[in-house]
């Protein structure tokens, strides 16, 4: 394949994903009390997560740039669609 | 900075930034009674577990929605360019139509260009061009099967192109002709003798849309300067083919189709744009809805990994409850498609609950018994 010229990570619309390890994944879920199903979703084939080397099941950690909290953070689970 | 760590992750980024602003100079016990004061007040402000926040917002875009106008704005100085604006352009979004009336880009261009070297030349080299525009005239002889193109000379300079250019887009674009270039005109013979008429005639308005340069999708394209810079506006859109391009800033530029975001840069960015066109729109009509509100909107259309629109084909068929979809749209439809699969209805939220005439889970209706099983 022709290597991208542009990278999607770096547009200022794409916040930064990243990929929480299993532990982190237990806690998140631990904390909130939820199953990873509850969790919102991201598809496997997101544009924005294609360097992160994803399988289903997964967890990524979005941290968005807010107007109003200037930082949050969001998780959403991997689905495989 | 030891005694704002502990509150790192308690409170937003934001309001640190300020405490820590505003505490400057202050010795270390009051900062930490300022951060606790700061801390209780954040925590009064949190919204309550059991809000109806989702209708809560509904009020707060629906109120101000109804005195925004009906109308699409014209660009001042190009006649072909409108901008769907207004409730036409909030329905739009919040549908999740993929189909916009509107298309739209705009064009962040990198350090030289962006300070307006070149950019006439610019914009030209990404509109698309198509045939029928570098072409005077166009006639069909009748006697020979051949169609001829007299072309416009001044417009082909403007735009780069050379006959050479031409003649191999025609090709490429169309079957079946052998292309010689005469003293004017550029000549389509066709290969078989016994084409009838009805078929040449029918090859000539094909070969008037062939694609001669440009961004594919890009029907017109209008220099702005905005602020500092000079950024391009156009009307159609392709990102992908736009971002790929060397003078291109291809961290700022954007389009206004959602479904396009989603397919390049990913659901979040998205998220993002759904909340910054909804925003954009309702500021530009002078009303002041608050930016949370539609960051909820967005959050729970983008909530299933992809944009979904809020219609019975998109949030709505997603709710677990069989009432709650039948009480939105189509009704019938819904329950027996329900009956014929035997579905389950767990009662777990608002709308079902008010058919049944029983307490919604909402506010103080939230909370209930539950028996610990013994271990």
């Amino acid at each position: 394949m022709v290597k991208k010229k542009y990278n999607i990570q770096e547009h200022g619309l794409v916040p930064e994903h990243l990929k929480l390890s299993e532990k982190e994944v237990k806690d998140l879920l631990e904390r909130y009390h939820i199953s990873l199903k509850e969790l919102p979703k991201i598809s496997k084939k997101d544009p924005a997560i294609s360097h992160l080397n994803i399988k289903e099941g997964d967890v990524i950690k979005i941290i968005r740039k807010s107007k109003t909290a200037s930082e949050s953070i969001f998780y959403r689970g991997v689905i495989n669609v | 900075m030891s005694i704002f760590t502990e509150y790192k992750n308690k409170l937003p980024r934001k309001i640190l930034n300020e405490v820590k602003e505003y505490t400057k100079g202050m010795s270390e016990a009051k900062i930490k009674k300022v951060l606790a004061a700061t801390m209780e007040e954040y925590e009064n402000t949190k919204v309550e577990p059991g809000e109806c926040v989702g209708v809560v917002s509904a009020e707060s875009i629906g109120e101000p929605g109804t005195q925004m106008t009906l109308n699409t704005f014209h660009f001042a100085g190009v006649a072909e360019m409108n901008v769907t604006m207004g409730l036409p352009r909030i329905i739009e979004i919040l549908d999740g139509r993929s189909n916009l009336k509107t298309p739209m880009m705009e064009i962040y261009l990198k350090a030289p260009y962006s300070q307006g070297k070149d950019i006439r030349k610019i914009a030209l080299s990404i509109k698309e061009t198509l045939l029928n525009e570098v072409v005077s005239e166009f006639m069909i002889n009748i006697a020979e099967n051949s169609i001829e193109l007299r072309m416009n000379n001044e417009k082909m300079k403007e735009l780069g192109l050379t006959e050479n250019n031409i003649i191999s887009s025609i090709k490429s674009g169309i079957k079946g002709y052998n292309i010689r270039s005469s003293k004017e005109a550029i000549v389509l013979k066709s290969k078989t003798k016994e084409e009838t008429i009805n078929k040449v005639y029918i090859d000539k308005e094909k070969i008037k849309k062939i694609h001669l340069s440009g961004v594919k999708g890009i029907s017109q394209v209008l220099p702005v300067r905005r602020g500092e810079e000079y950024i391009i506006i156009t009307s159609g859109t392709n990102l992908k083919a736009i971002l790929e391009l060397d003078y291109v800033d291809s961290t700022r530029t954007t389009t206004n189709d959602i479904f396009e975001i989603q397919k390049i840069l990913g659901v979040e960015a998205a998220r993002q744009s759904i909340i910054n066109e909804v925003f954009k729109v309702i500021e530009s009509q002078g009303l002041d809805v608050d930016i949370r509100h539609i960051m909820l909107v967005a959050d729970t259309m983008c909530n299933s990994g992809e944009v979904k629109g809020i219609t019975r084909y998109g949030v709505v068929s997603q709710k677990s409850s069989v009432l709650a979809r039948a009480s939105f749209e189509t009704p019938i439809r819904h329950i027996i498609g329900a009956a014929l699969i035997g579905e389950e209805d767990k009662l777990t939220s608002v709308v079902e609950n008010v058919m049944l005439n029983q307490p919604v889970p909402v506010g103080t209706g939230l909370p209930d018994l539950v028996t610990q099983v013994k271990k």
